[in-house]
């Protein structure tokens, strides 16, 4: 006699259940094309709700009380950005788990684009955020809204993302959707125009063993609006023109994941994920990584990371014909780039209370190398090193 | 042509209500083996928890509670931990203050036993050693069902 | 007497999708492998891919910024499969 009611999974498995059998019914009775795919959908349906059925009232959990205190910066291709960051994240009357992020980002620009075709800039940014999780049987609910100012782009963003455990907690199945209206501006403008973003994502974890586990995220991202950059030029015979891009832009992502453990102290991990959108842009990443405890106290991390893209059907990097759009965004040429990071975590002993403290400092190293972008200065092939750095508190309670 | 599988996969629980508890022995933090059969004559809540399992956590303040309020009525709860290093829950059970018999299930062979299909998961035994409730997860208000229940076991 | 209309691609098609539906529901789901008190290692923080959200923000937004692709990160479950 379990003391619970009934879930939301529950029911819906019953409700499949009385549609398959409205379906068989009706299956029995109908003959030819009717009859089969009736038939055919009562048979899914039989197959979607045993994938429902557990038995088991499970609910998920919400993530844990925590503060993150941060420091980081990234140095390289002539751009110096730091900043401090901070995320505070609190369980509320035990449902709701709210949280609130600010972000900044002090750059200092000299970079490639801003040396050759303009002037070096100092400008900072900031990003707010404010959200909420609210856990409903065996589902998450995320609200996330957040809005990120500079002094010539102002971006926007509303997210809803729901997470349901499902076959006993061995499958976790999210779907997501984010809103973002952006405000495009230029120096000595004002804000001249908009951008609109939609993203669409579903997610799906599953456990394969006691110690391994693996997932698969779809994402879609639909942009339209002013999605150039009104500083930014591109060259059509040798002169420079300002960029001319369409005002609709589709990505679709599929990211694989998978994670085990070895040995009690040690983890590892491996991505793939594949890009392509409605520019001709075609990206690969594969990512790998380990992770090692060592003693009480220390955690290490240690992964590597590949990407590659081809260019964007608009870039190029000396345009010998007139054409409807043209870029000289080195973002959207063709590239790879490596990654090589670390990341080390201290456990604080002898803290009173229930609290957990954790010191750590985290480094990535990047190469990127462009493989028709040029330097203007040389006319060589650009590439450019990076490092990027993080050091941050952290406090569980 | 009807030939469909009702693709229920629904996990029966092996542990109905009203059968017999099954009996198990199983060592103690402080020591001694404890045997459940030893507790009739007693109400027993069989509660099995994890330190990685974080409702067991908020869950386990309560159960003190209770205990502390029924003992004397002759009620008692036993804590079956279910880490493999059973350092750390003695640990936990420490910062925690558990008053009540831990006992250590490292090889989940209790666990098989009563077919757990959550963590945590709780089952009050009557006096005569039968299975009368079955509670899977703990979430907020559960302590309050756990009182009622407790006291209408104590009171036949 | 009416004929009965058929699907485009014509009965094997129809054949093909009933017996794709036929064997995902006859192999009817089995049980979950992993049971909830053997998920110890599950809810180990080396098990998560991201353990620090701000950290993996930073780093996340720093990719985006400086590369054409976006998106696909997401959903984390594992965990202690409690409750």
């Amino acid at each position: 006699m379990a003391a619970t009611d009934v879930s939301p999974t529950e029911r819906c498995r019953r409700a499949l259940r009385r549609a398959q059998l409205r379906l068989l019914s009706l299956g029995g009775r109908g003959d030819g094309v009717r009859g089969t795919v009736a038939l055919a959908s009562a048979h899914l349906l039989g197959a979607l709700s045993g994938l429902l059925a557990t038995g088991d009232v499970n609910a998920a959990d919400l993530p844990e009380d925590r503060v993150d205190v941060m420091l980081h910066s990234f140095n390289g291709g002539g751009v110096d950005a730091w900043g401090p960051a901070i995320l505070i994240r609190k369980n509320i009357l035990g449902k709701v788990s709210l949280l609130g992020t600010y972000y900044a980002d002090i750059v200092s620009n000299a970079s490639i684009d801003v040396v050759t075709t303009a002037s070096p800039y100092h400008e900072t940014r900031n990003e707010f955020g404010f959200g909420a999780d609210y856990a409903v049987r065996d589902s998450v609910l995320t609200f996330l809204a957040s809005r990120s100012t500079e002094p010539d782009y102002i971006a926007n963003a509303f997210n809803f993302d729901v997470s349901t455990e499902t076959f006993s907690g061995m499958t976790t199945v999210g779907l997501g959707y984010t809103y973002g209206s952006d405000d495009v501006g230029k120096k000595g403008e004002g804000f001249f125009d908009h951008a609109t973003h939609y993203r669409y994502r579903l997610g799906v974890s599953q456990i394969l063993t006691p110690t391994w586990l693996a997932n698969a995220n779809f994402e879609v991202v639909s942009d339209s609006g002013f999605l150039a950059s009104p500083y930014r030029v591109a060259l059509v015979f040798g002169a420079a023109v300002p960029e001319r891009l369409p005002g609709t832009r589709t990505s679709r992502t599929l990211q694989f994941r998978l994670i085990g453990e070895v040995a009690p102290t040690l983890s590892v991990r491996g991505e793939y994920r594949y890009f392509w959108d409605t520019w001709d842009i075609h990206a690969q990443n594969f990512g790998v990584g380990a992770a090692y405890r060592m003693g009480e106290k220390w955690l290490l991390d240690g992964y590597a990371r590949y990407y590659t893209q081809n260019g964007a059907l608009y870039f190029t990097n000396n345009a010998t014909s007139e054409t409807q759009y043209v870029t000289r965004n080195r973002q959207l040429s063709p590239f790879s780039s490596w990654t090589a990071g670390a990341k080390v975590t201290y456990a604080l002993t002898g803290v009173p209370g229930r609290y957990q403290v954790f010191l750590n400092g985290a480094l990535e190293y990047w190469k990127t190398d462009y493989s028709e972008f040029t330097d203007l200065r040389t006319g060589n092939l650009y590439s450019y090193s990076a490092v990027l750095s993080q050091v941050f508190v952290t406090v569980i309670f | 042509m009807a030939v469909f599988a009702l693709g229920v996969g629904a996990t029966l629980a092996a542990i109905t209500p009203s059968a017999g508890a099954p009996d198990f022995t199983l060592p103690s933090l402080d020591g001694p083996n404890l045997r459940l059969r030893e507790q009739r004559g007693q109400v027993v809540m069989i509660n099995f928890w994890a330190t990685w399992c974080g409702p067991c956590r908020v869950e386990m303040p309560h159960l003190g509670r209770l205990y502390d309020k029924y003992r004397g009525s002759g009620f008692t709860v036993l804590a079956v931990n279910i880490d493999e290093d059973p350092h750390k829950a003695a640990q936990l059970a420490r910062q925690l203050g558990m008053r009540f018999p831990v006992l250590l299930d490292t090889d989940k062979k209790v666990s098989r036993l009563y077919d757990l299909g959550t963590m945590p998961s709780t089952f009050l035994v009557d006096r005569d050693g039968r299975v009368r409730y079955v509670h899977r997860g703990y979430r907020d208000g559960y302590e309050d069902t756990y009182d009622r229940q407790i006291r209408e076991l104590l009171r036949e | 007497m009416k004929s009965t209309p058929t699907l485009p691609g014509g009965t094997l098609r129809v054949v093909a999708f009933s017996l794709a539906t036929c064997v995902l529901s006859a192999c009817s789901l089995p049980e979950p492998w992993v049971k909830p008190y053997e998920r110890e290692r599950l809810a180990d923080p080396l098990m998560k891919y991201q353990r620090d959200p701000l950290s993996a923000k930073d780093f996340e937004h720093a990719h985006d910024v400086r590369e054409g692709a976006r998106g696909g990160t997401g959903v984390q479950g594992g965990g202690c499969g409690c409750n």
